[in-house]
């Protein structure tokens, strides 16, 4: 078992005639993800991928039963794609963009969660279950099944632990990469409910960053709710206050924020934290 | 984006919010001039973007136009938390009664836009929020509604305004808000928000920081009002090569894909001893040219004795990153030793173009870190 994707994903890809979107569908077919369709506005009827292009999500999710999106829109029109996924009834919309303003974000936010679907990210890497399905931009030949669920704000340092994990033996049952940005669709508490619940995961691990205090109340969380061992990382130690490392979300402002007060609550809540990403796996 | 108290203010006046007459200067003439021209007492305020501007000296009263123009003369070139001060703002100087402060921000927790108010006011906010949180009063607007007028009242009555001065906190709070949306900001504060003497609203103070990632709607804006004397040469390069770069205060050069693995090379670093130059983030699927610009950015800095390559090809290819590291080698000509850890998409490849070219690569993350350090120490006990 996994969570969010699995064999029976129909996936669809919005923005997969462009530049990005195209190389990451070849990759995800390649992978042996179930893609079923395309959207892009006035190429429906046409191919891409060897898959059929809509001009809507709705065409698409009434011609294939598509459940879940993945979004190469760029950020100007990312926020329009993922309103339009959610209208669809789209249950699972997965954004890759990088750079949406976080006003958009607010908005979206909470028009996704009215119509009841889930988003993912956005400024996130995607999702992957093993073997199964790959729903992101992630190097899929680094992955091996298995029971280790992951969570994490970053992208490349989520391939540095899953890496890590898998030259050791740790396979893994579904990573999943949350996003940096202030405001993103589903969070650490989210996705940590979703591997305690599924019973092929055993271990958890969760990948933070310097920035907001998602972590922190992720490791109440963890305290009250998480019966599995939860081993965990925060990133930007040696980051300095008041300068936007990368991520949109990754800056320490009025003194809140740092790796320091969340790497405190992760072992007052009772996660043991790594120094180093490789050293994730020694502990599991 | 950060900018100046005399911009956001000129932004806020576009709104109905009240602000004093005010004018920039660059010189102590100027100021002088300004004082003479407005006819009464002024103060005379530092333009850096850096906080705490009072406490250091760059906020000064100033009654008669002498006076302006000697505060000008000490402020003007003064060095504000590593920002040396171009600019002052002359300002009518006003007789406050009662300060406030009044703010919006982004509110991660509550995945909206809330509006803080204190009847504490003149002082950071931040402050208060630590030692009594208990006198800051929040309100998150709705992001379909936006902030209602009940929602407004309710933050009034909660600072326990007097009832004449209810409706015109009101229509601040919401013209506040409103330019917070229409302006695309992060942050956007009045601290102080007074009530003079004279019985009037004045904003005496105002921050904005606008999001970086709404530019592509505001480019005008962001043009005109950004001050690259505010910036590192570094950081506005970095900028214009598409990286994202951050001078920090060590002697060992980072490159890296992705902001998390950037992060956590950098705290790598430190777990070894050594301390990190700078953050940078090539971004996803970087080609060779990028990777050499970041080179050249890098070594800018005086203080680098050595530079870390940490590389996880996903998107980013290991062969393209190497042939940027050659090009780099080639171009620029350092003498600064290059460490280089390449995992991922076609690293194989890339190790095999550095092995040609005789570039040390190492296999893991903290293997490489821990070379780095002893190179870079090396380095500074030769010296």
């Amino acid at each position: 078992m996994s969570i969010l994707v699995n064999k029976n994903t129909r996936l669809i890809v919005q923005g997969i005639t462009g530049r990005e979107g195209g190389y990451h569908t070849r990759q995800m077919i390649e992978y042996g993800t179930p893609v079923v369709g395309g959207v892009v506005p006035g190429k429906g009827g046409e191919t891409a991928e060897g898959v059929p292009v809509f001009s809507s999500v709705r065409d698409a999710v009434d011609k294939t039963e598509a459940n879940v999106t993945i979004i190469y829109v760029p950020a100007p029109y990312a926020p329009d794609a993922i309103i339009e996924a959610a209208d669809a009834g789209i249950p699972l919309i997965v954004c890759i963009t990088e750079g949406i303003p976080v006003l958009d974000m607010v908005r979206v936010f909470h028009h996704v969660k009215r119509k009841g679907s889930r988003l993912i990210g956005p400024n996130c890497p995607g999702l992957i279950t093993p073997g199964e399905a790959k729903v992101g931009i992630m190097p899929g030949f680094i992955h091996k099944p298995g029971k280790i669920g992951l969570v994490s704000k970053s992208g490349t340092l989520t391939y540095e632990v899953v890496n890590a994990l898998t030259l050791k033996g740790y396979g893994q049952s579904t990573a999943v990469g949350i996003g940096g940005d202030p405001i993103i669709g589903t969070s650490f508490i989210d996705i940590l409910e979703l591997f305690q619940n599924d019973p092929d995961t055993e271990k958890i691990v969760m990948l933070g960053e310097i920035g907001g205090n998602a972590e922190i109340l992720a490791a109440e969380y963890v305290a009250k709710h998480i019966t599995k061992p939860v081993v965990g990382f925060i990133a930007g130690q040696t980051a300095p206050a008041g300068k936007r490392m990368g991520h949109a979300g990754a800056i320490i402002s009025g003194g809140e924020g740092t790796a320091a007060e969340k790497i405190a609550a992760f072992k007052k809540y009772g996660i043991e934290v790594a120094d180093s990403p490789a050293q994730i796996a020694d502990i599991i | 984006m950060k900018i100046h108290e005399y911009q956001a203010k000129h932004i806020l006046s576009r709104y109905q919010i009240p602000v004093q007459k005010g004018e920039v200067a660059t010189t102590p003439e100027e100021a002088r001039a300004i004082a003479v021209k407005f006819g009464k007492a002024v103060v005379v305020k530092a333009q850096v973007h850096a906080g705490g501007r009072g406490k250091a000296g760059g906020v000064k009263f100033s009654p008669t136009p002498d006076k302006a123009e000697e505060n000008a003369t000490k402020i003007l070139g003064m060095d504000i938390k590593g920002s040396k001060v171009r600019k002052v703002l002359v300002t009518d100087a006003a007789d406050i009664a009662k300060e406030f402060y009044l703010g919006v921000i982004v509110d991660r927790a509550a995945k909206g836009i809330t509006i803080m108010a204190s009847a504490e006011g003149g002082i950071e906010i931040e402050e208060v929020a630590k030692d009594s949180p208990e006198k800051i009063i929040k309100v998150v607007a709705d992001p379909f509604m936006g902030l209602l007028d009940y929602q407004a009242r309710d933050i009034a009555l909660a600072l326990n305004l007097p009832s004449d001065k209810v409706r015109g906190f009101s229509v601040i709070a919401k013209e506040l808000y409103k330019a917070f949306v229409e302006n695309d900001c992060d942050i956007l504060e009045i601290n102080p928000l007074v009530i003079t003497e004279q019985g009037d609203w004045l904003a005496l103070d105002a921050k904005l920081v606008f999001d970086d990632n709404a530019e592509y709607r505001h480019k005008q804006d962001f043009q005109a009002l950004r001050d690259l004397d505010e910036e590192e040469r570094a950081e506005i390069d970095a900028r214009v090569a598409g990286l994202s770069y951050v001078k920090l205060e060590g002697d060992i050069g980072c490159v890296v894909n992705g902001a998390g693995l950037a992060m956590a090379t950098m705290d790598s670093l430190k777990l070894y001893g050594g301390e990190p130059a700078n953050f940078l983030d090539i971004g996803g699927g970087a080609k060779a040219e990028k990777v050499t610009a970041a080179m050249r950015i890098i070594l800018t800095d005086p203080n680098v004795k050595a530079i870390l390559f940490n590389i996880f090809g996903g998107i980013t290819r290991g062969d393209d990153v190497a042939r940027g590291i050659i090009a780099g080698v080639e171009q620029i000509q350092t003498e600064v030793p290059i460490v280089i850890r390449l995992v991922g998409t076609n690293s194989e490849e890339g190790r095999k173009i550095l092995g040609e070219a005789n570039l040390r690569s190492a296999e893991t993350l903290m293997e490489a870190a821990k070379k780095v350090v002893e190179i870079a120490k090396q380095r500074e006990a030769a010296n």
